[in-house]
């Protein structure tokens, strides 16, 4: 069963990933990349962290993804035109990312051997009370450092999009 | 793999490994938009898909380990995507304003 769901989220993520890349218009894009967190928040579930696949539905699919969702309105930004991307980054670029992502996937399968099976319910440490726990004690003044620079980025983005008065 | 391993596989579940491997995927699928797209707000997206791979992988690791660190590690990606998308649109809505464009290759006054 957890190879079932495993292989047909993973399917989901993949395929909207793609789609993401493939799509000519942003909202399309935006929508796909909605895809791929949703299926992420389900494999997170499956890997027993309860509170992060709830903030990544809730932060990531719900807060962020609307953000985007309303500077693609605002700009009314239309679909690309093709005019294909230089021919530097085609030469470097393809052969650059075939090589980290084979690089990529033999560090994870060497280091890791197939012995170390992921089952749902093996780690059950992930719940709010573990969660929170932890970073109110082990980690508070990452905690802390974070509040602050959220309101840094606050009044970043007041500053930078306000309308000028003069 | 003969059928004792697939046998192995559907009754406890899935390697490790497996979860590392769809993170590349994903990442790579990232770099892939990031190096070859031409709107700005595509880039961007591209960007946060990138975060969200390296959050899988974070989690996998959390799983392996039996510790919810890595866990707490992820929730900070998460904070700072947050911060980075609202800094970042909005940079992108003052570019908007000034140059009208929201194709890259436009944007070149920083250039030579």
């Amino acid at each position: 069963m957890d190879l079932f769901f495993f292989l047909l989220f993973a399917f989901i993520a993949v395929v909207c990933a793609i789609n993401v890349v493939l799509q000519t218009h942003p909202i399309s894009s935006a929508l796909s990349l909605v895809g791929v967190m949703g299926s992420l928040a389900v494999l997170y579930l499956m890997l027993g962290a309860e509170f992060i696949a709830m903030a990544q539905m809730i932060v990531y699919a719900g807060a962020i993804m609307v953000l985007f969702v309303f500077v693609i309105m605002l700009l009314n930004a239309g679909a690309e035109k093709r005019k294909g991307s230089s021919l530097t980054s085609q030469i470097f670029g393809i052969p650059a990312i075939i090589a980290l992502f084979v690089l990529l996937c033999l560090s994870a399968l060497k280091w890791f051997p197939s012995s170390d099976l992921v089952k749902f319910g093996d780690f059950s440490g992930g719940g709010a009370q573990p969660f929170g726990y932890a970073l109110f004690t082990d980690y508070l003044l990452p905690f802390e450092v974070t509040s602050l620079l959220i309101l840094i980025a606050i009044i970043g983005a007041i500053v930078l999009a306000r309308k000028e008065i003069d | 793999m003969d059928s004792a391993a697939v046998m192995n596989l559907l009754k406890n579940g899935v390697p490790i490994s497996w979860y590392l491997v769809l993170s590349a995927i994903l990442f790579a699928i990232g770099v892939s938009g990031f190096l070859f797209r031409r709107n700005i707000i595509t880039v961007f997206m591209c960007i946060e898909l990138m975060l969200n791979a390296v959050n899988l992988s974070f989690i996998a690791f959390a799983h392996q380990h039996k510790q919810v660190s890595g866990q707490l590690f992820t929730f900070f990606v998460m904070v700072v995507a947050a911060a980075e998308a609202a800094v970042g649109l909005a940079i992108i809505l003052t570019v908007f304003k000034n140059r009208s464009t929201l194709n890259i290759d436009e944007i070149d006054t920083l250039k030579n």
